[in-house]
């Protein structure tokens, strides 16, 4: 046990100088820790915008990297409950457990929509606390922005200053930027569109777009042809605008749809990473917002 | 309130030495008030009924919705354990062979012969919680017919930090790949020839083991356990200390976004005192065995993992392979057949053997896989004995060819079909159909 401490001890002093290590499990999250931790930070993305965030193996480079964080900065909501708890578990590292302040979960300072009525299996991948694709709407971003920054400054509190200035410019820019994204947007108000997987209530919510129908018969379970046909039956008496799915997803639904029902599919980038000009969370937004203006158009 | 009322109206009836009238009188009275009390309390029970409702709006109205959802916790932080149950069965066509085994290599004593036409599998129990901010608790229940085991069950620190974490109970050792496994997540509906070898099932422990993950970029784990060692290859001892002492680490990592890997190394000693075997001696007539002495056994395990852009729900793909050496050394006691009532003599054997697979998810839901077994008897020295035991040379084989369909996360069926020649002078042609079913707070399977 001495030797222990002596251990620890002499980790401390090497880790003040070094930059924190940030282990975002998404890459919304990891974007936004770099604009707020900026030089001071060093940010691992788990994922990429091009996996699926509820199927990710647990593999051995993660549980390297979760050793190795002073921070672990995540959805939440059960999104990675496949995965996430192995790393946990398995890489030794008792500043990142839950409860501790190196576990932050950005679906802890956003109010959830889509809670579930019955919580069943029977209803497919459903999520207990409600849907857990919150960072679509950037009004969410800017709640989480501001609770990972007085995280970053607890958890790292000799350049507390540095992340909330950092925390303070974000969010003066990110502000201005939804208010020119919503002026821009008042054309989508009441769309109808039809999605592959629940990914955007956020989105719609935000913007006032309408779903009419999802691809998924349940939450997590891939369409058969015969429940496409019905929903392409049903867009006949209740018509939708475009058939949105994130970079991600399969195309081969949406865009089965689309070519039956005659309506564009759109691959929309989800998170940052899922197109070219998505490279950060302004152009996350930007991207998304001309995709569906020249769908709508 | 009621109460003195109710205890008049009883002292009344019991009284009969009161007057007619005063009676009727004194009830009409009591009526009165019982009538008037409650019409009270029904009235004070209505109106708290309204605060109630009232008290309830406000406040869900008045809670910022920043606050409101800080109270959802997640399913898995609730006090009560995760509880999941794992439902397993099949359909086996095999041929009737009355005495499965492994030419050459003596039997693992947990072997359960194999049953034909419909059998349940196990069905498996699991809890598993925080037990306060220091501990982890896990608990693995086998349930078979007249008979439960407890699989696992053990604490493991999540405080000490510094990659670190100690495990005591019974467990499953981290020796090998596939040893940490239950039954219900590997890739075929049987357990490889190589493990049947080895440990009959898996190697399970009574001790502790201690972990540790280096602070690097490239996944290093280094591991050792020590146990009671009761399990095959050892066997229980009435004595302290350990009687089976493990080492094992294991080294990782990513090559692109599309490939992940890990490969080990493990090590494993134990000690037998009077191991029950059987063999066949040079007649084919099955003898009795007793082994005292030292096994020390090595593993190395590879596993390599890719899927498009790390994408593995459309299509992945799975290569996992597994070899074994293992050194018995002590002395073999044989009874029965040529062997006489009891014939003792030296043991020497130095045996190995491997498995190697492929699982690919073609398109979701559906995955198809390949696994190949060998073992080698290797060098076998009966000592005083091989005048009675056979020394063989035949080296058991087996093809798989399995096809599984997962409707979801939680459920599996497979069709599997191997060619088995792990009995000297028997080619068997085996079908499986199985169902796998994982119902409840399903735990998140390891890589």
């Amino acid at each position: 046990m001495k030797r222990l401490l002596v251990l620890m001890l002499m980790w401390l002093p090497v880790q003040a100088h070094a930059a924190l290590n940030v282990f975002a499990c998404e890459p919304e999250w990891a974007a936004l820790a770099g604009e707020i931790g900026g030089a001071e930070v060093r940010v691992y993305s788990a994922t990429t915008a091009l996996q699926d965030p509820h199927r990710i193996e647990a593999r051995p480079s993660l549980i390297a990297q979760m050793r190795r964080a002073n921070l672990v900065v995540c959805t939440g909501a059960e999104l990675e409950i496949g995965w996430l708890p192995v790393l946990l578990r398995e890489a030794g590292n008792a500043a990142v457990q839950p409860g501790r302040p190196g576990y932050f979960e950005a679906t802890r300072f956003v109010p959830l929509l889509d809670k579930p009525a019955r919580l069943d299996r029977a209803e497919g991948d459903v999520h207990a606390a409600g849907n857990p694709h919150i960072h679509t709407d950037p009004r969410n971003i800017l709640r989480v922005s501001a609770a990972m920054t007085e995280r970053l400054a607890e958890v790292d509190p000799a350049n507390a200053a540095a992340y909330r200035s950092r925390g303070q410019d974000f969010a003066t820019r990110w502000q201005a930027a939804i208010a020119r994204w919503e002026a821009r947007a008042t054309p989508l108000k009441g769309m109808a569109v039809v999605t592959q997987h629940k990914s955007f209530p956020y989105l719609f919510n935000w913007l006032g777009l309408r779903e009419v129908a999802v691809l998924e018969p349940k939450p997590g379970v891939e369409p058969s042809v015969g429940y496409l046909a019905r929903v392409a039956e049903q867009l006949k008496t209740t018509p939708a605008k475009m058939v949105l799915r994130a970079a991600y997803q399969s195309p081969r639904p949406a865009d089965w749809l689309a070519q039956r029902a005659g309506i564009p599919a759109l691959a929309l980038p989800y998170t940052v990473g899922g197109s070219e000009r998505a490279s950060d969370l302004f152009g996350l937004f930007d991207d998304t917002l001309d995709q569906l203006l020249k769908a709508a158009s | 309130m009621l109460r003195p009322t109710l205890l008049a109206a009883a002292l009344t009836t019991a009284c009969p030495a009161f007057a007619s009238d005063d009676l009727d009188a004194l009830r009409a009275e009591l009526r009165e008030m019982k009538a008037v009390y409650e019409a009270r309390i029904q009235a004070l029970e209505a109106r708290l009924q309204q605060t109630e409702i009232k008290t309830a709006d406000a406040a869900a109205q008045s809670i910022p919705p920043e606050q409101a959802t800080t109270e959802t916790a997640p399913a898995g932080n609730r006090f009560n354990p995760d509880i999941s149950l794992i439902l397993q069965g099949r359909y086996a066509h095999l041929d009737d062979v009355e005495h499965r085994h492994l030419s050459g290599f003596l039997p693992a004593s947990h072997e359960h012969d194999a049953a034909r036409g419909f059998s349940l599998d196990h069905t498996e129990l699991v809890m598993s919680a925080s037990v306060d901010p220091y501990f982890r608790g896990y608990f693995n229940l086998a349930l078979l017919d007249e008979e439960v085991e407890i699989e696992e069950a053990w604490f493991q620190t999540t405080n000490l930090g510094n990659g670190l974490s100690l495990k005591g109970g019974r467990f499953l050792s981290g020796i090998g790949y596939q040893n940490e496994q239950h039954p219900h997540a590997w890739d075929f509906a049987d357990n490889s020839l190589m493990y049947r070898a080895l440990f009959g099932e898996a190697y399970g422990n009574d001790g502790v083991q201690l972990k540790w993950v280096a602070p690097t970029e490239l996944f290093l784990e280094f591991g050792a356990e020590a146990g009671r060692g009761a399990n095959f290859p050892g066997t229980d001892r009435n004595s302290n200390g350990a009687g089976s002492t493990t080492l094992f680490g294991h080294v990782g990592g990513d090559v692109g976004v599309s490939s992940s890997w890990r490969a080990g190394v493990s090590y494993l000693t134990a000690k037998a005192s009077e191991r029950e075997g059987e063999l066949e001696d040079l007649d084919e007539v099955p003898v009795d065995t007793l082994f005292s002495g030292k096994s020390k056994t090595w593993l190395a395990d590879f596993v390599w993992k890719w899927a498009p852009n790390g994408n593995a729900a459309e299509q992945n793909f799975k290569f996992a392979a597994e070899y074994f050496r293992r050194r018995e050394t002590g002395l073999l006691n044989c009874a029965g057949g040529l062997c006489g009532s009891d014939s003792a003599g030296d043991y020497t054997a130095m045996q190995s053997g491997f498995y190697a697979q492929g699982v690919y998810q073609f398109m979701p839901r559906w995955r198809t896989g390949y696994r190949y077994d060998r073992l080698d008897p290797g060098s076998l020295d009966f000592g005083a004995n091989s005048a009675f035991l056979p020394v063989t040379d035949f080296k058991p084989t087996r093809h798989s060819l399995m096809l599984d369909y997962s409707p979801s996360e939680f459920s599996r069926l497979r069709l599997q079909y191997s060619k088995d020649k792990s009995m000297k002078s028997l080619s068997e042609n085996q079908w499986f159909v199985q169902y796998i079913h994982s119902l409840g707070a399903h735990g998140a399977h390891t890589f």
